[in-house]
């Protein structure tokens, strides 16, 4: 993975930023010592790491905007951070770079139910904003599997999904306004606890802009009533054609679960070695969730049987109380940590159309074999939104750079087949020179005038989104007009 | 001018030498009027692909709202975010379109449960203002591959590009329909109860409150939709959940569910009556005040009362509105006047700084030369 060169111009500027950076922050804020960068030198990209030149974690907006003032007239890229969860290097460094992490900013500004919304600062953890509504009973809907971890500033950078999308949508159809600091320390105000924008939806296109636009110091976010009750129902078939068809049989009947979860046999194998939940032994499984009262859960169960029986399921068990749905979630919830049992792993993120699922499943399965590496696929099957596991060992030398190749032939497949590299991760630099399989030369140009606007100089995680070749041209103009 | 092809359109755009007035269907007159010649996208037609199953469709930007609406109700299907049909409203006429619902970020009442139209679109081909042709997004449901353009010209009114091709999510028609209805509240009371109602765990896909119903009397409405028993339990629930603060009746009868909350997506109630109609979006909570500070209005509150629409005599409210909002938060649009009046003062928002730099700065990268739809958003 290519990054651009450090400038030693700007190394040689560290002391000199930390020193102007200490006076308008606390002296800890400021992170200058390299055992304490090593914190930052990665997310939960591991295979990548470099330590920044520095680290800094603001408590306020007016902080933020100070610093991103600063390393603007100092010529220094920042790379905003939340809580360091991304999968696709959204918040890696360069050498010659400045961490900015919103950990610290994580308070709770407003909670309006009557109006239905919450206002928090950016650096609360997604699972945490849920926790401060829940005891008047609301939630807030996009469930992405770290959201223990996660923060709401890179929900927001990454428009995060979740397993629960499929009704309740991802970020961005949950989040009403933010604060946004640009890189020139303007403080912007967008949206607020109303519907829709007044001009240009500039929300909607900040959301998911991966850090490039801005720093999301708070955000005005959609909480929902919580539903009476849930229930999972896991069907088992014998192959992933007829679970397929199944998905899709399910939609079209007009009912909308609220998750439909897909496992395929290497990823049930795996998940039922490492937590016993009791999953039959099939092809491929559906974990198909509904929502409502106990009559309600029981009417749309019951719809969804009748037409899992016409394809003829190995299993379909109802969950009969809350023990038994929380054995149906166990294996699902931890397929993650039951592949890292096993290896390393590789996860990806491409969607595709619901209908190319059997096909795109066929063809990983060939190619598993061509690779030479296992692939385990658990996925959000109601939105078409895969996540292949491929699973190498980082300490057998060429095999980190076979799987890659591996998960570039998938995503590209995605592509193909209609659908796209990146559901809910985000392209960060992970997929970011896989870009030009999806964009042409135009489209890439029409988002990158977007950030021309917000960020003339490309300083804010300026190495990220764009194949290095298309954004270079950017970045050199930039550098020799200095 | 009328383009059949994406390809003409290009052309057309990039040899444009003069503003350009955007017309899909002409249904939705908003805005400032725009001096230059009319570019018609109406021959953009034709649904392209449908899969019930993966629940999307993919159409030309041209293909009429009704032809879409035919083939999704064919197999039980709907465009959830209800777009409006506002030729009553507006006094216009001709077909809307697809392209043109898109660009005006058209959404009706069950926004606050399904989403906006913006909420819907998975992507969209356009030309932009220098001729060329750009893709963003695509066909799935969710796709966070590069920046999200779709939201952007969602709701751009033409301004930032042409839409040829639109791709979006639909969902299934409900089974069932039942309406709330309670007679007689003033503003705060009904908004109270529209806000109980959204907060309970029963999923109110409606909830409106007309100052002037049909029969002249103040009309508070709720909505629910699903499986059938699911419906009746869910009426039934929030009846008693409210009857402390107004006596509900329950309707189940399809039809007239229907003809009610077309009423509301069209601002039935001011159509065909003069005066100027104002489309404000602001917090539910603070609707009622605001309304009542703007003497000589009218209302209609849609959204629990986040989206009221205001119908005023000609010329008057506009500082009281601009004001209000201004306090509260939201914003408002001049949504139907007289050319003459929407050339004379500001139709859309005005953005404050630094918003204003940024949208002009876009439309700077997206439209440099100034020819799509020209001042339309202000």
């Amino acid at each position: 993975m290519d990054m651009p060169i450090p400038r030693p111009e700007r190394l040689a500027r560290k002391a000199e930023l930390a020193a102007a950076l200490r006076r308008h922050l606390p002296q800890e804020a400021v992170i200058d010592t390299p055992a304490q960068l090593r914190a930052y030198e990665c997310d939960a990209l591991a295979a990548y790491r470099c330590p920044p030149m520095l680290a800094v974690l603001p408590s306020t907006t007016e902080e933020v905007a100070q610093i991103l003032r600063l390393c603007h007239e100092m010529d220094v890229p920042v790379v905003p951070r939340g809580a360091g969860t991304s999968l696709a290097g959204g918040s890696l460094p360069t050498a010659d770079s400045v961490i900015l992490g919103v950990a610290r900013m994580n308070a709770v500004l407003e909670a309006d139910y009557a109006n239905r919304v919450v206002r928090v600062q950016s650096g609360r953890t997604n699972l945490s904003v849920t926790g401060a509504v829940e005891e008047e009973g609301f939630f807030y809907a996009p469930d992405p599997s770290s959201q223990l971890a996660c923060a709401i500033a890179g929900n927001i950078a990454m428009n995060s999904g979740g397993a629960h999308c499929l009704k309740y949508g991802v970020t961005t159809n949950n989040l009403l306004g933010v604060t946004l600091v640009m890189m020139d320390g303007t403080i912007c105000e967008i949206g607020g606890a109303h519907l829709d924008a007044g001009g240009l939806d500039l929300l909607g296109v900040i959301c998911g802009s991966e850090g490039q636009l801005g720093v999301v110091t708070e955000a005005t976010l959609r909480i929902l009533p919580k539903p009476e009750g849930a229930r999972p129902m896991l069907l088992a078939f014998d192959s992933n054609e007829v679970a397929g068809a199944c998905v899709s049989d399910i939609i079209k009947a007009g009912i909308l679960p609220v998750a439909i979860e897909f496992m395929d046999r290497p990823c049930i194998q795996a998940c039922e070695d490492f937590a016993h939940a009791g999953y039959p032994d099939c092809e491929a499984l559906l974990i198909v969730e509904v929502e409502g009262s106990e009559a309600e859960i029981a009417d749309q169960l019951g719809r969804i049987a009748a037409i899992a029986r016409r394809h003829d399921p190995l299993e379909l068990r109802e969950a009969r109380d809350a023990e038994e749905a929380g054995r149906i979630w166990l294996g699902r919830k931890s397929a993650f940590g039951a592949m890292g049992q096993i290896n390393d792993y590789m996860c990806l993120d491409g969607t595709i159309p619901v209908t190319e699922l059997p096909h795109v499943l066929k063809r990983i399965g060939e190619m598993s074999v061509e690779y030479g590496l296992r692939v385990a696929n658990v996925f959000h099957a109601g939105d078409g939104n895969m996540h292949p596991l491929i699973l190498y060992n980082a300490n057998t030398p060429g095999e980190l750079e076979t799987c890659e190749a591996f998960g570039a032939e998938i995503l590209k497949l995605c592509v193909e087949v209609g659908g796209c590299l990146t559901g809910e991760h985000g392209v960060g630099i992970e997929k970011r020179d896989l870009m030009w399989h999806q964009y042409g030369a135009a489209d890439m140009e029409a988002q990158m005038a977007v950030k021309d606007v917000f960020d003339p100089a490309w300083l804010l995680n300026p190495a990220k989104v764009f194949p290095l070749d298309a954004s270079d041209g950017r970045r050199a103009v930039l550098a020799a007009a200095e | 001018m009328r383009v059949e092809t994406e390809a003409e359109l290009a052309e057309t755009i990039a040899a444009a030498g003069a503003p350009l007035r955007i017309r899909g269907g002409g249904t939705r007159d908003v805005g400032r009027s725009v001096d230059g010649e009319v570019l018609e996208t109406g021959g953009l037609t034709g649904i392209s692909l449908y899969e019930p199953g993966a629940l999307t469709m993919v159409a030309g930007a041209g293909t009429p709202l009704a032809e879409i609406e035919a083939a999704l109700a064919a197999e039980g299907q709907r465009l959830a975010f209800e777009p409006g049909d506002w030729r009553g409203l507006l006094g216009t006429e001709g077909v809307s379109t697809i392209g043109g619902v898109v660009a005006a970020n058209a959404s009706g009442p069950r926004r606050i449960q399904a989403g906006a139209c913006r909420d819907f679109m998975l992507g969209v081909r356009f030309v932009d203002g220098m001729g060329q042709v750009v893709k963003n997004g695509g066909r799935v449901m969710k796709n966070v591959t590069g920046y999200d353009l779709v939201k952007l010209l969602c709701g751009s009114w033409g301004t930032l590009g042409v839409l040829t091709e639109v791709s979006f999510k639909v969902l299934p028609k409900a089974e069932a329909t039942g309406v709330l209805r309670c007679d007689g509240l003033d503003d705060a009371t009904a908004v109270t109860v529209l806000s109980r109602a959204l907060g309970s765990p029963w999923e109110v896909t409606g909830a409106a409150h007309l100052q002037k119903g049909p029969e002249g009397a103040p009309v508070t409405m709720i909505r629910l939709e699903g499986l059938q028993d699911s419906v009746t339990y869910r009426c039934e629930a929030l009846r008693q959940r409210l009857a402390d603060i107004g006596d509900f009746t329950v309707e189940t009868d399809p039809e007239r569910a229907a003809v009610d909350w077309v009423h509301v997506r069209d601002v039935g109630p001011f159509q065909g009556r003069a005066g100027d109609v104002w489309r404000v979006s602001v917090t539910p909570g603070a609707a009622p005040d605001l309304v009542a500070r703007i003497a000589g209005a009218e209302a209609l509150y849609d959204w629990g009362g986040g989206l009221i629409w205001l119908l005023l005599p000609e010329g008057q409210g506009a500082e009281a509105i601009r004001g209000a909002v201004a306090e509260t938060g939201g914003h408002a649009t001049l949504f139907r006047a007289s050319k003459a009046r929407r050339q004379q003062g500001a139709v859309f928002p005005p953005q404050p700084e630094p918003l204003a730099r940024i949208e002009a700065g876009l439309r700077a990268k997206f439209d440099p030369r100034g020819v799509l739809n020209p001042g339309l958003m202000g």
